[in-house]
Parts: C-alpha cells; sequence; structure tokens
C-alpha cells in the first residue's frame, strides 16, 4: 500500500456511495413526480424545481468528487477555522440575511438561495471530533463536557435567533455522540426526559409544572433524606434534587418564553401537535398539513397509485410536498413497498456509516461517522416521523430526498467528508 | 482508550432500528389497515361525474313520435368556489329572493353534499333562459350549467298510457345500486315498464381535481371511466290518430276506452278520461302539478282502464251464453220467456218490453234479462255435475280462461285483476253451512252482482270472440330499438275452454245487436260490426253506460270497450263513442259527423259538477 493514493476513488466505500447514489436519484424522481404536470415535463427546465433540483446534483457530484479530491489531512487539521468560518457565516446571515416566511437564514443570490444552518451540521461534526479525538481530552472532566456541549450548543442557538428552531433541534442529536464516546448513560434518560419536559411545558400551564416538579423534587428528598442512613450523602443528593428543579424550572419557564416568541406558523404547528387547543382556524391551517400528508401516504395502500398517478401529492392537497414533505409523494406513489424500502435504504446507509466508524483506526473518524449517522437519523426521524404524524411538525429537509440545494450539498459534504476519512483509514497509523 | 465504551455501539444500533420498526408498523397501518384515508383522498381528489344518457324515444304504431327529449340546463354550484358573490344581482337573475338564495346555498354546503362538491342549485332551466344565464354566469364563480334532459310530449295525448318520468325516491335509491338521489326514473305507464330499456345505461367518469377544486383531466387515461349508453327507442302499438280521437271523444265524459287489434293483442287506444296533458308531468313542475291533479275531484291520475273494476252488465250474458253451448246446457234454438223480468223467480230481475220467447240470437240483441237467468241457472244447476257448488265451480273456471278474475299480464305496470267470486267467498257470504243456491246469485246471469271486470279485460273478452275463442295477452309494445318483441312472451296463443264452433251463433247474436238491437242507431256503412250494450250498476249514482264490440264481423281489425261512467245505458253513450272510433280505424273517414257532433259536445261531467258545487 503506497502512502500516497493514485486514484481518489480508491478505497472508499462503495455501500455508502451506492446508497447515496440510490437516495439522490429517487428524491429526484419523487421531486419530478410532486412537481410533474403536462405542461412542464422537460426533465431540465430550469423553471419547475426538478430542472433545479438537476442542478442541484450536479453540484453535489461535483462537491463530492471535490471533497474526495481534498488531502484527508485538511479535514483532520482544520475544523476549528471551519467551525469559526461556520459560526461567523452563522451570525453574519442574522444581520445580511434575506427573510423569508419569517425566519432570516438564507443567502440570496437571484434565484438560488444558500442556508449557512445546512453547513453548520459538518462543521460542528469535525469541530467535536477534533475536540474529542484529542489526546487531552479526558471524558470524565467537567470541563471536557462544558467544552463538547458548548461547540454543539453554540451554533444552535445562533440557529434560534435566525428563527429556524427546527434546524436548531437538529444538534440534540450528538447526544448520541456523545454517548457513544463514553458519556454518561443518562445523557440519553436526559435526552429522553429533556423532550418530555419540553413538550409537557408546551402542553401545560407553566406555573402548574413548576409547582409539580417542586412537589415532586420533595417527594424525592424527603425519601432520600428518611431512607438514607448517611446523612451527609443524602444532603449533597438533596443539594442536586433542588439545583435540577431550578434547571428544570428554568427550562420550563425558558420553553414557554421561546415559544411565546415563535413564529406564529411554527406555534400553531407544535401546538396542533401537542393537541392543544388553539383558534379553530390556524389549528385548521396547522392540523391541516399533517392531515394532507396521511391522507396522501395512507391513500398509496400496499403498492401505491404508480409514478406520477398520486393525485394528493401532484394536486398540491399536500403542502411543500417537494420539501418537508416529500416522503408523501412516496408514500402515495409507492405505497408501503416504496415507503418501507425507501426507511430501508436510510437504515442501511445510517448502520453502515455505523459498522464502518467502528472499524476506523482514529477517533477521529470514528466520532465524525457517529456525527453523521446522527444527523441523518435525526433527520430521518423527524421527517417521516412528521409526514405520518408521529413527531411534530417541524420544517427540516429528508436527507438526499427533499428539494433545495444547501441541504442537499451540507449532506453531501458531511457524507463525503466521512468516506473520504475511511478511504484514508489505512494511511493512518495508529 | 474508546473501546471500553465500544459496546455501547449496540445501544445506538438498537434505538435507531426500533424507531424505523415503528415507522413501518405506523405506515403498515395506515397504508394497509385503515382505509379512511383512501376514501378521504378519494373525495378530495376525484370529482364522480355522472353522465346521464339520453332517454329513449316512443313512437306510435305509424312511427309519429308521442315522447322525445328536451334539452334543459341544470344550475350547478360548488359552494367552494362561490366568490365575492353579488348576491343582489344573482338573485335578480334567476329571479328568486334573497331567502331562496340562502336556503339554497346552506342545503348545498350541508350534507349529504358539501361546500367542495358541486349540487343542483336550480333545475331544468329552459334553453332561453339558460343563455342569459350562461352571458352572466362568468360574473358568478361557483356555478356552471350542465346540461339535462327532459320528456317532452309533442302531442298532448295518452298520459296514462305513457305514463311519466320523475325523480327517484327515497325508497328506490336505498335499495338500488344504479340510482342515484336526483336521478330520473319512470314512475307509470310505459315509462316505468320500460324503464330498463328507455333509460339506457348512465356512464361515469373520475375527473381530478387539485386542491383548488380546478378539473385536472381524467383519471388514468379514463381507465375507470365508463360510458354512458343511450335509452333505446321504442316503437308502441298505440295508433295516436285513433288514440287522439277516442280522447276527444271522451271529452267532458268520465270513463275509458280500451281498443285492441284482436289477431295480436297489440293495444290500439288507451284511454283513461278524464286525462291530463302529459307534459305537465315534467321535471321541475312535476310535484306541483301532481299535487294539483291528485287533488281534483274526477281524478285524472286515475287510470280506470287498468284499474276501475265495473259490474260488466249485460255484456257478460255473451260469456254466459258461450259457457253454456259449451256444457250442453243451452242450444241457439232453446226458447225462454220473459215477462217484464224474470219469471220462475216473481219477475226478478226485471226486464224491458220487447217479444217473447226468444232463441239465443234475439235474446242477446235485445239483451234480454230473463233469457240469461235460465241460462246462468241452467249451467250451474245442472244434473250432470251433482251440486250446485259443483255446478258454479265449473262454470267458474269456463270464465276465468277468458282472462278474467286475475291480472292479464300486459306489460303496463298497476293491472288490477279484477273479481269473478269464488265458491268459498260465497259459501262464507250466504249460504254458510246451507246448499249453494243458484238463486241467491241470479245477479251473475246478467253480469250484476260480486262481478268486476276491468276495461281493458272486457276489451280482451271481445278479442277472444272476434277470434272466435282465443287472445293474445294485450300489450302495448310494438318493437324495441327496431328489433321484434317475440321474446316477450306476448306471441303466445291463449285458448279459451269453449269450443270455437260455440262462437259463432254469439258472433251471430253480436251482429243482431247492431242490426236490429239495442245498438241499432249505431251502424257503420259497409262495415258490419259486432256489439253489446251493457250497463254497469253504480250503487253511488247513476249507471255506467258500457259498449264493447269488434269490427269488422268477419277478419275483426280492432275489438274496443267503452265505458262511460253515471251516463245510464250503454246504447246511448258508449255506442257512440264505440262506432265513431272503430269507424275511424277500419276506414279512416268519419261519415256520421252529426253523432261525432254530438258526443264531442256531450258534456256530462258538468252536467253533474253544478249539483257537487252548489
Ligand atoms: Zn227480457
Amino acid at each position: 500500500m503506497s502512502r500516497e493514493q493514485k486514484n481518489i476513488f480508491q478505497n472508499i466505500d462503495w455501500i455508502i456511495t451506492g446508497l447515496f447514489l440510490l437516495l439522490v436519484l429517487l428524491g429526484w424522481l419523487n421531486i419530478y413526480a410532486a412537481v410533474y404536470n403536462d405542461d412542464h415535463n422537460n426533465i431540465l427546465d430550469i423553471s419547475q424545481k426538478y430542472g433545479k433540483q438537476m442542478m442541484w446534483i450536479a453540484g453535489a457530484l461535483i462537491i463530492a468528487i471535490v471533497v474526495l479530491i481534498f488531502d484527508a489531512n485538511f479535514f483532520t487539521a482544520f475544523p476549528y477555522p471551519i467551525y469559526i468560518a461556520s459560526v461567523l457565516s452563522l451570525i453574519a446571515v442574522i444581520f445580511f440575511g434575506t427573510e423569508v416566511s419569517g425566519s432570516k437564514s438564507w443567502f440570496r443570490f437571484g434565484d438560488f438561495g444558500l442556508q449557512p444552518a445546512e453547513f453548520g451540521k459538518f462543521a460542528v461534526c469535525l469541530a467535536l471530533a477534533k475536540y474529542m479525538s484529542a489526546m487531552n481530552t479526558r471524558v470524565e472532566h467537567f470541563q471536557t463536557k462544558v467544552i463538547a456541549f458548548s461547540i454543539v450548543l453554540f451554533p444552535a442557538l445562533l440557529i434560534v435567533l435566525q428563527k429556524e428552531a427546527g434546524t436548531a433541534l437538529v444538534y440534540t442529536t450528538f447526544i448520541f455522540v456523545l454517548f457513544r464516546e463514553g458519556f454518561s448513560g443518562n445523557i440519553l434518560l436526559g435526552g429522553f426526559f429533556t423532550t418530555l419536559l419540553l413538550l409537557s411545558a408546551l402542553l401545560v400551564n407553566k406555573t402548574v409544572l413548576v409547582i409539580l416538579l417542586a412537589l415532586i423534587a420533595a417527594v424525592i428528598s424527603f425519601a432520600i433524606w428518611v431512607s438514607s442512613r448517611n446523612r451527609k450523602k443524602a444532603k449533597r443528593v438533596i443539594w442536586a434534587v433542588f439545583a435540577l428543579l431550578i434547571i428544570a424550572s428554568g427550562a420550563v419557564l425558558g420553553v414557554d418564553r421561546a415559544f411565546s416568541k415563535m413564529k406564529p406558523h411554527q406555534k400553531t404547528r407544535i401546538n396542533v401537535f401537542l393537541g392543544k387547543e388553539v383558534s379553530k382556524d390556524m389549528k385548521k391551517k396547522a392540523g391541516y398539513n399533517v392531515n394532507q400528508s396521511l391522507i396522501a401516504i395512507g391513500s398509496g395502500g400496499f403498492s401505491g397509485k404508480g409514478f406520477l398517478q398520486g393525485t394528493q401529492t401532484k394536486y398540491n392537497f399536500v403542502p411543500e410536498q417537494s420539501t418537508d414533505f416529500i416522503f408523501c409523494t412516496v408514500g402515495e406513489e409507492w405505497g408501503f413497498l416504496g415507503s418501507a424500502f425507501i426507511l430501508f435504504l436510510f437504515l442501511a446507509l445510517i448502520l453502515r456509516i455505523l459498522f464502518i466508524a467502528e472499524r476506523q483506526r482514529s477517533s477521529f473518524s470514528r466520532i465524525y461517522g457517529y456525527g453523521v449517522a446522527s444527523i441523518l437519523f435525526f433527520h430521518v426521524t423527524v421527517n417521516v416521523g412528521m409526514t405520518i404524524g408521529l413527531a411534530p411538525v417541524i420544517g427540516i429537509p429528508l436527507p438526499f430526498f427533499s428539494y433545495g440545494g444547501s441541504s442537499l450539498w451540507a449532506f453531501t459534504i458531511l457524507l463525503f467528508i466521512f468516506i473520504k476519512l475511511d478511504s484514508n483509514r489505512l494511511l493512518i497509523l495508529r | 482508550m474508546t473501546s471500553q465504551f465500544s459496546d455501547r455501539k449496540y445501544v445506538i444500533i438498537v434505538i435507531f432500528s426500533a424507531i424505523i420498526l415503528i415507522f413501518l408498523t405506523r405506515l403498515f397501518y395506515i397504508q394497509l389497515i385503515d382505509d379512511q384515508y383512501k376514501l378521504t383522498a378519494r373525495n378530495q381528489a376525484f370529482r364522480y361525474m355522472v353522465d346521464y344518457p339520453a332517454r329513449g324515444n316512443v313512437f306510435d304504431r305509424k312511427g309519429k313520435r308521442l315522447v322525445y327529449n328536451q334539452a334543459a340546463y341544470d344550475l350547478i354550484v360548488i359552494p367552494r368556489q362561490v366568490k365575492k358573490l353579488d348576491t343582489a344581482e344573482f338573485c335578480k337573475v334567476l329571479s328568486i329572493d334573497r331567502k331562496i338564495f340562502l336556503k339554497r346555498m346552506e342545503k348545498a354546503i350541508l350534507p349529504p353534499n358539501s361546500s367542495r362538491k358541486p349540487s343542483i342549485f336550480e333545475k331544468e332551466i329552459s334553453i332561453e333562459h339558460s343563455s342569459i344565464l350562461q352571458e352572466k354566469l362568468y360574473k358568478f364563480p361557483g356555478f356552471f350549467l350542465q346540461p339535462r334532459t327532459l320528456r317532452k310530449y309533442p302531442e298532448p295525448i295518452a298520459p296514462h298510457l305513457l305514463g311519466y318520468v320523475g325523480e327517484v325516491s327515497e325508497k328506490i335509491t336505498d335499495t338500488s345500486s344504479y340510482y342515484m338521489d336526483g336521478d330520473y326514473i319512470g314512475i307509470s305507464g310505459l315509462e316505468k315498464a320500460y324503464e330498463k330499456v328507455l333509460r339506457g345505461i348512465k356512464g361515469t367518469h373520475i375527473e381530478v381535481v387539485d386542491v383548488h377544486n380546478r378539473p385536472q383531466g381524467s383519471y388514468m387515461n379514463g381507465m375507470y371511466d365508463t360510458a354512458a349508453v343511450a335509452g333505446k327507442d321504442i316503437v308502441c302499438t298505440i295508433d295516436a290518430k285513433l288514440q287522439a280521437y277516442g280522447e276527444k271523444l271522451m271529452l267532458n265524459k268520465i270513463g275509458s276506452v280500451v281498443a285492441i287489434e284482436p289477431s295480436t293483442g297489440e293495444i290500439l287506444a288507451f284511454i283513461s278520461s278524464p286525462g291530463y296533458d302529459p307534459n305537465l308531468m315534467v321535471g321541475s313542475a312535476l310535484p306541483k302539478n301532481y299535487k294539483i291533479l291528485q287533488q281534483d275531484t274526477l281524478k285524472p291520475l286515475f287510470n280506470r282502464a287498468l284499474m276501475a273494476s265495473y259490474p260488466p252488465g249485460s255484456i257478460f250474458k255473451l260469456i254466459n251464453s258461450l259457457v253454456g253451448l259449451q256444457e250442453g246446457t243451452l242450444t241457439p234454438e232453446n226458447l225462454y220467456p220473459c215477462r217484464g223480468g224474470y219469471p220462475i223467480m216473481g219477475g226478478k230481475p226485471k226486464c224491458h218490453a220487447h217479444s217473447s220467447p226468444r232463441d239465443l240470437v234475439g235474446a242477446i240483441s235485445t239483451s234480454c234479462n230473463s233469457y240469461f237467468c235460465y241460462v246462468f241457472r241452467g249451467i250451474i244447476d245442472a244434473k250432470k255435475f251433482g251440486t250446485t257448488k259443483k255446478g258454479y265451480e265449473v262454470w267458474r273456471n269456463h270464465v276465468l280462461t277468458f282472462g278474467l278474475g286475475k291480472p292479464l299480464g300486459s306489460d303496463l305496470p298497476y293491472e288490477l285483476r279484477g273479481n269473478v267470486p269464488s265458491i268459498e267467498y260465497y259459501m262464507k257470504k250466504f249460504f254458510g253451512k246451507n246448499d249453494f243456491k243458484s238463486s241467491t246469485i241470479v245477479s251473475l246471469s246478467i253480469g250484476q252482482g260480486e262481478l268486476g271486470i276491468l276495461p281493458l279485460q272486457m276489451a280482451n273478452v271481445m278479442c277472444i270472440i272476434a277470434n272466435r275463442g282465443f287472445y293474445y295477452i294485450p300489450h302495448t309494445i310494438k318493437s324495441i330499438d327496431g328489433k321484434s318483441i317475440d321474446q316477450l312472451g306476448f306471441r303466445k296463443k291463449q285458448i279459451t275452454t269453449i269450443n270455437p264452433k260455440h262462437y259463432e251463433i254469439v258472433v251471430e247474436g253480436m251482429a243482431k245487436v247492431v242490426e236490429s238491437g239495442t245498438a241499432a242507431m249505431q251502424k257503420i256503412d259497409s262495415v258490419p260490426y259486432c256489439g253489446k250494450t251493457g250497463t254497469a250498476q253504480n250503487p253511488h249514482g247513476k249507471d255506467h253506460s258500457v259498449f264493447v264490440a269488434f269490427a269488422p264481423k268477419e277478419n275483426p281489425k280492432i275489438a274496443i270497450s267503452v265505458v262511460v261512467e253515471n251516463a245510464g245505458f250503454g246504447s246511448q253513450f258508449a255506442a257512440p263513442v264505440a262506432s265513431l272510433m272503430m269507424e275511424l280505424y277500419t276506414t279512416d273517414t268519419i261519415k256520421r259527423p252529426e253523432v261525432e257532433k254530438r258526443m264531442f259536445e256531450m258534456d256530462l261531467i258538468h252536467k253533474i259538477q253544478p249539483i257537487k258545487k252548489q
């Protein structure tokens, strides 16, 4: 094995690459189906979404090759500059971005736009991998935890400021990475309960919730105090319980405030998901999306209505059908078979990434791989989940599938950096 | 360094796989188990558009058009699409007021309609009116015109025979898989009898619409569409000229006329008077006009020819003669006395003045009541039967073969059966455990008492005598879509239990009725015919005038029964109507204008009416 790669395609994982190409192709076909009508059916018609997507795909392939051409050391050497550049672009877009339906997260160039938040993900992935794999990083240290969380949460905060709360939520997926790298298993439980708490904070009156939490804390403390023989240790635990109570209350109130600052359409979407009473008009509109999505998918039946035969998606019954709700087209036109197939493709891709991550000699590559898998997983779960009514309607794209250049390119970069790292694994000693 | 945590990958793999599995379960449920999404999708994206085929036309036996379709338009509304409507102007164009407008819009929105679905806002707008509307329609988004056909009757004749078409009832839509709310269906007459032939088969096409309810073309290139099949034309047996003439003669008289071609059973004229203009019973005007006609004391909707059961009176003497001849209890030479009535039972039933005794031909021509009491009792009391009861049964069985006491089975709906009383009926009513006595039921001799015969049956009896012993089931259909109706069962000869040879003497008697008997005033030049007058008892008022006949005597072309209610003797009213109609049919001219004029002008209704009104 020579130290220099002769061919950029040498050693790359063809399973991942194949799955990537298949998903991109299927995604395009479904965008074509969603937008298709008899007047415009030239696949390169730039005025239509599928025409544009064709260009995005071409761009993505070029990007993939460029990533493969880069020296793998570039990605291991410069995560922090990339991270800083990404953070700067996230800040810049707050000031210089174009406002699109209430959110300020886009740089517009004529007809096309770029969304820095999409590119933040791989930057965070790289930075986290870099930090966690550093020789002097010790998971047990409190400092490590603070820094790791900060790397993840800082961009998320900036994205919230762009009023893209949905995209910001993606960053919670890094708990899987941290868990894998040795953070306490409580982080998953914590993630689970945080989700529960956030949802209940939206559902229940905040004062009631805070009182309820206080009561629970008091009961737990009392139980510990009574049952514990070691009074000193018990005292510490009780302090911890109350510290948690304060944090939880703060979170509840924070959620409530953040929620009240949300854009109206987001607010209703979340309220509808939670089944909370909202004005009928708004409910109709927000619940309408999910309902139409369910109708489209449900009407697909076992084998679907056939390519270009979807009625619900084609005739605009489903909103945002080529972006956030692209999975409806799959469900309607390809039925259960098609939907299951696509989910299997995603699962296969994610598991393959995990498998490959585990075989890396360098922990940098492994951590990065886990980051990629987690991000993909979060996107698939939330995106597909909302179309079938199992997750709140948060406007995040289905990787490689949804219409849009930024997300496609960002996912391509994310994935191909990993492919590049993997193809180099034998060259890296240790 | 990190290998100590490498087992954690399994936790992650399990979580990831579990969530995908949950999703698959959910997809399985909504795509394969729960049907509601499929139904909703269809309701949202599909418009099942019904294509109504043109209903078949009806022609008379000579090819004259009796019923056809007239184009009209329904105004359809899709409430969701109604935007910025100038209600005042809209109401003005349709000449309705705001209240009605709101009521109809409400109806169009509430179930079973919905604001997404098209529903009828106003029915049957005439072509003239619709063209005015069409011009202004662009101002009223959400409204459009849909063509619809209405029945049209170029000659306002034969309403009871043709029947009418109306909106299908809920009872039918609930049980039928074909009819849907708002569909039209034949409700009576030929329209009902030949509904399936005339209506054709509705087609449907699925139109796909987008979220704004804009049509997007057909679904799957019309793979699931079905083409409408046009209704077939039918030719009926009616002679429109004869029918119209008969109706004119029956104007201002209550009663019925049925004329049949004896050699085929084809009904030539079918009149129930008073009638009505069939054009009244069309489309949206139907319910209103139906109510008016229904409340009319003269019952114009009542189909007397099929549904009025009369005691036949003297015409029944013909049947008694035939049964007597067949059973050998009567010979044409038998002479029976008459002394102003039936002498055996103290002069009852009574008779009118005539020479006595008489033979069979003489008795028929003078319609002697006494003579036929002898004949009838002679049959049922005949020693060969042992008992009178047995004799009655034999007599009754003969009578039934004349198509009496049961529905004839014509193709017209709602045909009644008439009545030839059964032994059980009489035992219960009169005799109990006592012996069956012919004297008790002697009124059957002269066609009175419990007998009930429909005008159609009377005409059919004339066919039997004209044919000397058989008939074809009377019917009104001649051909369907140019094809003959052999398979419908109207070609089968129905034979009576009377030997054909016995008919001649009865025919002779009936010829005498016209030559010198009770109908002598109604001879037709050059056409010798046979007839019999009758007077049907009417317990509610003046007796009904009845006349039955066939013409010509040899090779008869037409058999006819005429009933004129509350008119008295058959010779006075029923006979002229029958003879004029036979004259027209056999000679194509009327050479007795004075009789015709008298009948046209005769008004029996308003002679009766003023008494009722005051
Ligand atoms: Zn007499």
